[in-house]
């Protein structure tokens, strides 16, 4: 166990699977001479030498698509984006080839890949550099969708994403990268599809992924000074959903808030409270409450911004009237 | 040429000596894959094949000739138009014919159909519907054999619609920076769908579309299978040689339209009956070999019917296949178990 940042738990994990396995390698813009945009891949080039920490063109349909193929003929490529919103360049190589490719071929050809980078609202960089797609990427079957909130976290689930057989949409927040914490040592997995019930509550469930999950705690704090007990579960992996964690926290909660930073439409909120409404009707007291970031482009202007993303204070106020309480 | 083949029979084009069997076998598979084809479009005029369904006839030379330069190692993937593509890589015709009526025995069992047949230990990699789509794909097929070095070839092929996709020059910029072993074809039947290639290209030459990333390019009659199969050969050496990637553009024409919806109004019948009746890779092979006194008319017509009548029981026997079990929807997804796929309470999937 040691005391390192959300960035250099993603570096840990890349450099143990690739002393592992040889046929995983990193490739992406600016990952090697550079040592990462966000320096995740500090060190790396050095360690693994030109052949497996590869720089690439600004191309991103073009290495994400070489991921495709390399995956399908036995590689275990780690594509990074530099950030997920450069991905959108990539999106046929994700959706319609990386996605499909198992089912069109008849179980012939997997694609055991890891696409991963920056993902989520960013600071003052604008409508083009800051929004949150988890809900694109996870309404494709065939994908999976992974989002850890801390660095152990990161840690365990982009090993377990790595040594996975299927294509893994890995998406870390750009906020989180200097978070600290605690990460345990070597052979640390998280297994994917498992949720996190990262506080113990009775009176409302908060369901939070990514960065949300540190404001839904912090917003716990608050609360419990209000007397109120938040259980707060943190999906980790979107798809596939760990939906039994989430109902039985509702089962004894009976009521339910989910945060995300994304967009309100069709977002994931809508999927989970969806699916609390599917399953776990019967369990509760009160509608769910959905607290998402505004439906806008992202502003620059600093209160702008603050304005469009979800406060601490936003989930403070949706527990409580969840609870009736308010 | 040593002594022995000397004696052997055979066709000797451009210094380079083609069997007798080898002839036949070249000849056979270009005719096997014309009736597939119209076999295809039968089946499909019959509303038992459906969707959308891309035939080649008119294309056999360079399906056969790729094939015939390659080492069953190589790795191949192409667009949609791939019936003639995988035929000639040696996949099983029936699981093809299967695959294009939907049934349980399709070479994708079923869940691809016409535009999407794979056969992994062909090292046939589809198959791909979006055009253009394929190239990148190639691009990482070829970037595993540099990685592992494994003396592997990349066989990507495209259409000259393909080729004016960004995904191509993204991909044409690394594997010549990285010097990929791919040999990157262009099938130019002149129409992208029914756009012709003057109305779509700056550049008509399209072998030339590499020259910005000096990849070097070769436009090879594709109408011509010796002719086709000699210059491949040197393309793949080129790439296998450590080179880097080779840009191939076969000249060829599509005798039926875009698809089975497309009645090809865009050309003229005179343009057609003078590539079909002056220029066919079948015919002419067939030409060529009859001069060197390899075979006889009458030996061609009676391979014509038996590759008809081969075809014949080939779609019969597809035809009587059980369509696919309905448990298949919900496989080949992931590698681990699906749950909660319907989460409604009391429904069982």
């Amino acid at each position: 166990m040691s005391k390192i940042t959300y960035r250099e738990a993603l570096n840990q994990a890349m450099v143990e699977e690739m002393t592992r396995d040889e046929r995983v390698f990193l490739m992406g813009e600016e990952v090697a001479e550079y040592n990462g945009a966000y320096k995740v891949s500090q060190g790396m080039l050095e360690k693994f030498g030109p052949k497996r920490v590869i720089d690439t063109p600004i191309t991103e349909l073009g290495f994400a698509g070489l991921g495709v193929g390399a995956a399908m003929a036995g590689l275990r490529p780690v594509i990074e984006f530099m950030t997920w919103n450069f991905a959108m360049l990539a999106l046929d190589q994700i959706v319609n080839a990386a996605a499909k490719m198992k089912y069109m071929s008849g179980g012939q050809y997997d694609v055991p890949m890891v696409f991963r980078g920056a993902g989520g609202s960013a600071a003052r960089v604008g409508a083009q550099h800051s929004q949150s797609l988890e809900n694109w990427m996870a309404n494709v079957p065939g994908l999976k969708v992974v989002m850890p909130s801390n660095p152990a976290d990161a840690k365990g689930l982009l090993k377990a994403s790595i040594r996975d057989n299927d294509t893994v949409v890995f998406i870390e927040n750009e906020i989180n990268y200097g978070d600290v914490g605690e990460v345990p040592g070597d052979e640390y997995i998280i297994p994917l599809g498992v949720a996190k019930v990262v506080r113990v509550g009775s009176d409302v469930t908060i369901v939070a992924h990514s960065r949300m999950t540190g404001f839904a705690i912090e917003a716990g704090k608050i609360l419990a000074e209000q007397g109120i007990e938040a259980e707060i579960v943190d999906p980790r992996t979107i798809r596939p959903l760990d939906e039994n964690t989430i109902l039985k926290s509702v089962a004894k909660t009976n009521c339910a808030v989910v945060v995300e930073e994304g967009w309100r439409f069709a977002g994931i909120g809508a999927e989970i409270s969806a699916r609390i409404m599917e399953r776990g009707f019967d369990d509760l007291d009160s509608p769910v409450i959905r607290v998402t970031g505004k439906d806008v482009p992202m502003p620059y202007a600093a209160n702008l911004e603050a304005l469009a993303l979800p406060s601490v204070a936003d989930i403070v106020e949706a527990a409580r009237v969840a609870c009736g309480r308010a | 040429m040593s002594a022995e083949q000397k004696q052997e029979a055979g066709i000797t084009h451009e210094g380079v000596f083609y069997s007798e069997a080898t002839l036949h076998e070249m000849h056979d598979q270009m005719l096997f894959i014309r009736r597939f084809e119209e076999k295809a479009g039968q089946l499909y005029g019959l509303k038992k094949i459906g969707g959308f369904c891309h035939l080649c006839n008119g294309q056999e030379a360079v399906c056969v000739g790729l094939n015939s330069a390659a080492e069953p190692a190589d790795y191949m993937m192409t667009s949609y138009r791939d019936h003639g593509h995988i035929l000639a890589r040696g996949s099983d015709p029936t699981a093809i014919m299967a695959e294009l009526l939907g049934k349980a025995g399709g070479i994708v069992k079923g869940k691809g159909g016409s535009m999407h047949m794979f056969d992994a230990e062909k090292n046939f990699a589809g198959g791909n519907g979006i055009v253009g789509e394929q190239v990148p794909i190639g691009l990482g097929f070829g970037f595993s054999s540099w990685y592992k070095d494994d003396g592997r070839v990349t066989i990507c092929i495209m259409g000259d619609g393909g080729i004016n996709q960004g995904a191509v020059y993204e991909s044409f910029n690394m594997a010549a920076l990285w010097k990929l072993p791919i040999v990157f074809v262009v099938e130019n039947n002149q129409y992208a769908m029914g756009t012709s290639l003057e109305r779509a290209s700056a550049e008509t030459q399209l072998f030339k579309r590499g020259i910005s990333f000096k990849i070097p390019g070769m436009k090879i009659d594709g109408m011509n299978v010796l002719e086709f199969d000699k210059k491949m050969r040197e393309a793949m050496e080129h790439a296998r040689s450590g080179k880097g990637p080779m840009l191939v553009e076969a000249m060829t024409y599509r005798y039926r339209g875009h698809s089975m919806s497309d009645p090809a109004t865009y050309r003229t019948r005179a343009e057609v009956d003078e590539w079909r009746s002056g220029r066919d890779p079948i015919a002419r092979l067939q030409g060529q070999m009859i001069e060197a006194g390899l075979a006889s008319e009458e030996h061609f017509k009676q391979k014509d019917k038996e590759i008809k009548k081969e075809v014949a029981a080939i779609g019969k026997a597809a035809e009587a296949q059980p369509e696919p079990d309905p448990s298949e929807l919900w496989t080949d997804i992931y590698n681990d178990p699906i749950e909660n796929a319907y989460p409604y309470p009391g429904k069982v999937n």
